[in-house]
């Protein structure tokens, strides 16, 4: 087998990392999820609250987005 | 894009998701210098066409009763003008012409790097570092203007509990500081993202058994990949807004 | 997994955009690795400067045509929403305004009606109470007239009667050969008469 030990760590890394938008998915759907009971209680107000269940999403997102990146730069770029 | 320069020695699958992202000058295959015409400027002047065909050529009528095109300007506009109002204050409308600068041109920018052989700037942690950095700097620049030192007020949290306020403004610092580095890495790295699911999946298409499975997964995904070019420029846009808010009412 | 399936080709179109990760990787100068295209810092010029140059061009057509454009279109809009449906508020009143004008000249022909209906009844009713009168006073004068002439003709035959009792009595006194005066014969006659 070419390669080398460090590549293998690389690699190795890249998946661990890729757990984390796993995890971000989880955050996302607990966002929408909640989100979508609460306007199911109280649909009259749920209009008024989307700008605040994107945002959630986003903070939610970003951070899968980072392990994303983790995964990418020990991929390519290490 | 460069698939063909690659994998000749293995002949199985070969993925390359990341060879869209490479910025090479349209003229010539010289160094790429700050001047220089490449790709990234071809897109960004289609994303100004786009912008200009829609808004200045769509609303040449005037028309009391609009045009599709002037409808639609006028939807983007309203609905822009509406989340400035209603997320940043009242006081912030001075600064909608900069939100709907910056949240067209990502929105833009986003639908034109879907199309395919197309290139995605907003990709690029360069250029959305930019623009957060943009927004991140505005936002300082307002808040000390408008309110001095008051603005420091934003990191003290005075409903706290007195002995927690040292941490918390300590935490509070760190999330300010850490705003333009997250602003710019969700809006990129979700572009990049998606576009590198579809290349991958892409590749996947070269085997014959799994190639249907590949092209209706790239279909799904370009699906999704055409709401997120939606909403990230829009999370872009309403998060400016929100930092603006703290930069006009520091007070928690 | 590019270290190995590297060729000059890729060299090529990256460019010098490969120097950054060669370094890290220790691989050897023909393995060079792609790397992120995004962290290829030299590049990075080159993408800030158009990117400003797009901004300030946007920013440019969005504050000097779009924007003031078409807050123009969707004020006049407004403003001939506001003012149609001021004139509609108008236009809603005068019909308003024109039903009661309606109703009251209805109203006010109806009375008109009512009081000429009442007027002629009166009218009528004054004429037929002359008419009556009249017919009564003729009535009671015919009446009159008659029971005058009844009284005269009762009268004229109660006279008749006694003349011609008297001249009877006289006749037969005289056939009978009685002579008599005619003093008592008419005493006699009325004395008989009355009864």
């Amino acid at each position: 087998m070419e390669g080398d030990i460090a590549q293998l760590g690389q690699f190795i890394g890249a998946g661990l990392a890729g757990i984390g938008s796993g995890a971000a998915a989880i955050g996302v759907g607990h966002v929408a999820g909640n989100f979508l009971a609460g306007a199911l209680r109280n649909p009259s107000a749920a209009g008024g609250q989307t700008a605040t269940l994107f945002i959630g999403i986003a903070f939610a997102e970003a951070l899968g987005i980072f392990s994303f990146l983790i995964a990418l730069l020990l991929m390519f770029a290490v | 894009m460069a698939t063909e320069a690659h994998g000749d020695e293995t002949g199985g699958l070969e993925f390359h998701p990341l060879d869209q992202f490479i910025v090479k000058p349209l003229f010539g295959d010289g160094a790429v210098h700050w001047y220089t015409i490449t790709n990234v400027t071809l897109w960004m002047a289609l994303a100004v066409l786009a912008i200009a065909a829609l808004f200045v050529f769509g609303s040449r009528g005037r028309a009391l009763v609009p045009s599709r095109t002037q409808s639609i300007g006028e939807v983007l506009y309203g609905f822009t003008y509406k989340m400035v109002e209603d997320v940043a204050g009242k006081d912030a409308v001075k600064f909608f012409p900069y939100i709907m600068t910056l949240f067209m041109f990502i929105l833009f920018a986003n639908f034109l790097g879907l199309l395919p052989m197309s290139f995605a700037t907003t990709s690029h942690i360069a250029v959305t570092g930019v623009l957060a950095i943009a927004v991140f700097l505005t936002v300082t620049i307002v808040g000390f203007v408008k309110n001095g030192a008051g603005f420091l007020g934003l990191f003290w949290v005075s409903s706290a509990p007195l002995p927690l306020r040292p941490v918390l403004a300590i935490i509070e610092l760190i999330s300010y500081f850490v705003r333009p580095v997250s602003h710019s890495i969700r809006l990129g790295g979700n572009i990049m993202a998606g576009h590198a699911v579809m290349k991958v999946f892409a590749g996947f298409a070269a085997i014959a058994a799994i190639s249907p499975f590949a092209v209706l997964s790239i279909t799904a995904i370009y699906g999704l990949e055409v709401l997120v070019a939606g909403v990230q420029a829009y999370v872009f846009a309403i998060l400016t807004c929100v930092y603006l808010k703290d930069a006009l009412h520091p007070s928690h | 997994m590019a270290t190995e399936t590297e060729n000059a080709t890729e060299a090529a179109t990256n460019g010098d955009a490969v120097a950054a990760s060669e370094v890290a990787l220790g691989t050897p100068p023909e393995a060079e690795a792609a790397g992120m295209p995004q962290l290829a810092f030299e590049t990075f010029g080159n993408q800030i400067f158009w990117l400003v140059v797009t901004l300030v061009i946007i920013h440019f057509v969005f504050t000097k045509v779009a924007l003031p454009r078409i807050a123009g279109v969707l004020a006049e809009r407004q403003g001939t929403i506001t003012s149609d449906l001021a004139a509609a508020e108008e236009l809603k009143q005068k019909a308003v305004d024109a039903e009661e004008a309606y109703k009251k000249a209805l109203a006010d022909a109806r009375a008109e009606a009512g009081k000429i209906v009442a007027d002629a009844k009166a009218e009528i009713q004054a004429d037929l109470d002359v008419a009556q009168e009249k017919a009564d006073a003729e009535i009671a004068a015919k009446t009159a007239e008659s029971e005058k002439a009844i009284a005269e003709i009762r009268d004229g035959a109660t006279e008749s009667a006694k003349t011609v009792a008297k001249d009877t009595v006289k006749e037969i006194l005289a056939s009978m050969g009685f002579s008599a005066d005619a003093k008592t014969v008419t005493a006699a006659v009325n004395t008989r008469m009355k009864g």
